[in-house]
C-alpha cells in the first residue's frame, strides 16, 4: 500500500517536474491561433467588426471574445474558413455589422477634390497619394474598399466603385449542368440511374 | 531504320474529319476594311501600344511593343490609318472586352522597309533570340507562349529539337497543309532553331494520317542528315507538348518542369515557318494559316490570313455559313471554345475556326451522375484521376483538387469525350483552376494589405514615440533653464540690493553734513531738532529714500 502511494507520489513528481520544464523550454511566443485567425481574414482594416483592424479582431476571436461573424468583407467563405479551423459550426454574418458586398474600390473625384489630407489620414494601408492642397488619387491596387476614407471627406468627393472585369481576373462559372438537376431527363427512363 | 517509339498513358481516337479542308490550296486572305489587334495574343504581359490614333503604318509596322520578360509585340499586318485604341471584343471564353488597335486599312498593302540582317549562321545567337522576339513571333499550335523563350538553351545541353506536325485534334488541317505547301520554309525555319538552341538533333514528328505532308516533308530532308521526319501513329492528344515527347523518346517530362529541364525543346512547325521568315526574309509575324471548316461553312478551306481580320469576313470569303450551323467554335472541337460573336478579330493563337452543326459536336446532353466507371482515368493522358478531381470541384474543395495534382491537367477533354453519363469535367477543372487562382491573387492582396497596414501602424507608433520624445525633451530643456534663470533673477536682485545699499549710504553719507565740525551748540541743536522732525516724518522720508536707490 505505502509502496504504491509513494510509487505514485514520485511519478507525480517527475512528470510534474518534465512539464514544467517544457513549458518554460517550449513556450512558444506570441498567439500561433491568432496569427492563424489573422491568415484567413480579409485584411480590409476596415473596422465594421469593432475591433481597430484585423488582427485584433483575430487576437478578440483567439481569446474566445468575439464570434466568427463579424466580418463583413470577408463574408461566408471567411466565416467557413474559420470555423473549420476553430472547429465550430459556420453561424451566419451577424447583421449588425454590415451585409457581405462585392468589391469596390475607392475613387476620387479629382475635380472636386480640395487637398484636406483627411482621406489621407483615415486610410489604414496608405493607399491614398497627396499632399495638403494638392490633389489626392487612389492607388487602385492598393485599396482594400474599406471605405474608411469616404466619411472624413468634407467634400464627399470620394465613391465607392466596383473593379473593372477584365479577361486576366474572369472565372469560369461553375458549371450549371449539375447532375443534381435531372429535370430534362426524359421520361422514358424513370428512375434510370439513381440520383 | 525504323525509329523505336513509346507510348503515352491513355489518349481516344476521335473522328477525324480532315478531308473536307484539305482539298484546296491554301487561298491568301483578301485585306478586310479594318483590323482589329488585341494587345493580349500571347501568353505574358499584354503589349503596349506605340502608335496615336490617326497615325499612318505600314504592313510590318510594330504598333505595340512588348512589356516585360514574357511578352511579344504586335505589328500592323496591312497598312492604314489608326482609327481606335479601345476595348474591342477578344476571342475568349468570357466574351468580353479588351484593349486593342483598330487600323483601317488603305488597300494598298504596302509593306515598311525591311530585309534581312545576315545569313542566320552569322547572327549571335543572344541577338538572334531578339530578333525573334521583335518579330512578335509566339508559338503557333494555340497556346501562344513567346517563342525566343523557348529558345535560350539557359545553360542546358539541348539534346532534341522537336518539331510538332502531329496536329492531332480533329477538323485542323493549317500544320498539314503548310508542310504539303511548303516544306522548305519549315525546313529553314528548323535550322535557325537548331542553331540558336545547338540542339543536336532535330526530329519532325508527323502524324499517320498525314500521309502528304509526311512525304512532302520527308522528301525536303532527303540530304539532312541531323534532321528526321517521323511518322507516329493517330492518336489524341499526341500534339500535347509532354505526350510527344514521351513518344518520341520515352522520356517523361516532370510534372511542374519544362521540357528543357530533360534537354527537350518542342515547337510547332509553323512557328518554324514564322522564324524562317523572319530571319531569312525580315519579316515580322503579321499572318498565319486558319482552317475554316465545319459543315457549317459552305467552302471550308485553309487560309493565310492578316492578324486581326473579323471572323465574319473570313467566313465569308469561305462561301458563307449554312443554315444548320449550331455554333462557332475557335480552335478544335476538343479543346476550342464557343464564340459569342462572329465580330470578333483572328489572333496569333487562333488555328482553327470551326462552323459546327448539331452533328459535328455533341450538344451539351443532359448531364447524369457519375457510376465511377473509370473510363476517364484509363483514357487520362497525364494519368490523373479525373473522377475524383470532379467530386472536390463540384464540392468546391479546391485544395484537394491541388493534392490531386489539377495543374497537370492539360484540358485535352479526353475524360469528358468518353463519359458515358455526359458530365462537363473539363468545364469543372477549369472553374477550380480560376477560382483557385482567383483565391491565390486575394491572398497575395490581402498580404500585401497586411504589410502596409502594420507599416503604417508602426509609422504611427513611431511618429507618437517620437512627437513624445520631442515632447520629454523640450520640457527637460525647460526645467533646466528654469534654475539658471532664477539665478539670474537672484544675482539682479542682489545687484539692486547692493545698489539700493551703496545710494542708501551715500544719502547717509549726504544727509551727515559735510560741515558737522566745530558746530556751536546751537547749530548742533538745530541740527538735532531736524533730524528729530524727520524721524517724526520717517515715512516720508523713506519714501524719498526708495525713490532715489530707485533711480540709482
Amino acid at each position: 500500500m505505502l509502496t504504491a502511494i509513494l510509487a505514485l507520489t514520485a511519478l507525480a513528481l517527475l512528470f510534474g517536474l518534465l512539464l514544467g520544464f517544457a513549458a518554460v523550454r517550449f513556450r512558444v511566443e506570441g498567439d500561433p491561433l491568432a496569427e492563424k485567425i489573422d491568415a484567413i481574414l480579409p485584411q480590409t482594416q476596415c473596422g465594421q467588426c469593432g475591433y481597430p483592424g484585423c488582427r485584433p479582431y483575430a487576437e478578440a476571436i483567439a481569446s474566445g471574445e468575439a464570434e466568427i461573424n463579424r466580418c463583413p468583407p470577408g463574408g461566408e467563405t471567411t466565416i467557413i474558413a474559420l470555423a473549420d479551423l476553430l472547429g465550430c459550426d459556420p453561424i451566419p454574418l451577424d447583421e449588425e455589422v454590415g451585409e457581405e458586398k462585392p468589391f469596390t474600390v475607392a475613387v476620387i473625384d479629382e475635380k472636386t477634390c480640395i487637398g484636406c489630407t483627411l482621406c489621407i489620414q483615415a486610410c489604414p494601408v496608405d493607399a491614398i497619394l497627396g499632399a495638403a492642397k494638392q490633389m489626392h488619387t487612389v492607388i487602385e491596387s492598393e485599396c482594400t474598399g474599406c471605405e474608411l476614407c469616404v466619411e472624413p471627406c468634407p467634400v464627399d468627393c470620394i465613391t465607392m466603385e466596383p473593379v473593372k472585369m477584365d479577361i486576366f481576373h474572369w472565372k469560369w462559372p461553375y458549371p450549371e449542368q449539375s447532375e443534381e438537376q435531372p429535370a430534362k431527363r426524359p421520361k422514358s427512363q424513370p428512375g434510370a440511374a439513381a440520383s | 531504320m525504323i525509329r523505336q517509339l513509346w507510348k503515352f498513358h491513355g489518349g481516344i481516337h476521335p473522328p477525324q474529319h480532315k478531308q473536307a479542308s484539305t482539298q484546296q490550296a491554301i487561298t491568301k486572305a483578301e485585306i478586310p476594311r479594318h483590323l482589329v489587334l488585341p494587345l493580349h495574343q500571347h501568353i505574358g504581359e499584354s503589349a503596349e501600344p506605340c502608335v496615336a490614333i490617326g497615325e499612318h503604318v505600314l504592313k510590318g509596322q510594330p504598333i505595340a511593343c512588348p512589356q516585360g520578360y514574357i511578352s511579344a509585340p504586335i505589328h500592323a499586318s496591312s497598312s492604314g490609318t489608326v482609327v481606335a485604341i479601345e476595348d474591342r471584343l477578344i476571342p475568349h471564353p468570357s466574351g468580353m472586352s479588351a484593349p486593342c488597335i483598330v487600323i483601317e486599312t488603305d488597300g494598298e498593302d504596302r509593306w515598311i522597309e525591311h530585309s534581312p540582317e545576315a545569313p542566320y549562321t552569322e547572327i549571335e545567337t543572344s541577338h538572334l533570340r531578339n530578333l525573334i522576339r521583335n518579330a512578335g513571333i509566339v508559338g503557333l499550335g494555340g497556346a501562344g507562349f513567346p517563342s525566343y523563350i523557348k529558345l535560350n538553351p539557359a545553360g542546358k545541353v539541348i539534346d532534341t529539337l522537336i518539331l510538332n506536325g502531329v496536329e492531332c485534334e480533329p477538323y485542323m488541317t493549317c500544320d498539314d497543309m503548310l508542310m504539303r505547301e511548303n516544306p522548305q520554309s519549315i525546313l529553314a525555319g528548323a535550322r535557325i532553331m537548331q542553331h540558336a538552341l545547338q540542339a543536336k538533333q532535330v526530329l519532325i514528328a508527323i502524324e499517320d494520317n498525314k500521309p502528304l505532308a509526311y512525304d512532302a516533308m520527308q522528301e525536303a530532308t532527303a540530304n539532312d542528315t541531323d534532321i528526321e521526319v517521323i511518322q507516329v501513329p493517330t492518336l489524341y492528344p499526341q500534339g500535347g507538348e509532354k505526350q510527344l515527347i514521351k513518344v518520341l523518346t520515352g522520356k517523361e517530362c516532370p510534372s511542374d518542369g519544362l521540357p528543357l529541364q530533360i534537354g527537350i525543346v518542342v515547337h510547332n512547325v509553323a512557328t518554324a515557318a514564322a522564324i524562317h521568315r523572319a530571319i531569312d526574309l525580315g519579316e515580322p509575324m503579321i499572318s498565319r494559316i486558319v482552317t475554316v471548316t465545319g459543315d457549317g461553312v459552305r467552302q471550308p478551306r485553309n487560309l493565310d490570313v492578316p492578324f486581326g481580320t473579323p471572323m465574319q469576313a473570313l467566313l465569308d470569303q469561305c462561301g458563307g455559313l449554312t443554315e444548320d450551323v449550331d455554333r462557332i467554335i475557335m480552335g478544335g472541337p476538343m479543346m476550342g471554345f464557343a464564340m459569342h460573336s462572329t465580330d470578333i478579330p483572328l489572333v496569333k493563337t487562333t488555328n482553327c475556326i470551326l462552323a459546327a452543326t448539331k452533328d459535328n459536336v455533341t450538344p451539351p446532353s443532359h448531364v447524369m451522375p457519375c457510376i465511377r466507371c473509370g473510363d476517364c482515368a484509363s483514357v487520362c493522358p497525364v494519368s490523373l484521376l479525373p473522377q475524383q478531381l470532379h467530386w472536390f470541384s463540384r464540392a468546391r474543395e479546391f485544395e484537394k483538387t491541388q493534392e490531386y495534382n489539377l495543374f497537370d491537367c492539360i484540358e485535352c477533354g479526353c475524360c469528358a469525350y468518353v463519359c458515358p453519363s455526359n458530365i462537363p469535367l473539363i468545364h469543372y477543372f477549369r472553374y477550380a483552376k480560376t477560382e483557385i487562382w482567383a483565391q491565390e491573387r486575394e491572398k497575395e492582396k490581402a498580404d500585401l494589405a497586411r504589410q502596409r497596414h502594420d507599416f503604417r501602424q508602426s509609422r504611427i507608433d513611431r511618429e507618437k514615440a517620437e512627437k513624445a520624445a520631442r515632447l520629454a525633451k523640450k520640457k527637460a530643456a525647460l526645467a533646466a533653464k528654469q534654475p539658471a534663470a532664477d539665478k539670474k533673477d537672484a544675482d539682479k536682485q542682489d545687484a539692486i540690493k547692493a545698489a539700493m545699499d551703496r545710494a542708501k549710504a551715500k544719502k547717509e553719507q549726504q544727509a551727515a553734513a559735510k560741515n558737522t565740525d566745530n558746530l556751536t551748540e546751537a547749530q548742533q541743536k538745530q541740527i538735532d531738532d531736524a533730524d528729530s522732525r524727520r524721524a517724526a516724518t520717517a515715512i516720508p522720508t523713506a519714501a524719498t529714500d526708495d525713490k532715489g536707490g530707485q533711480n540709482t
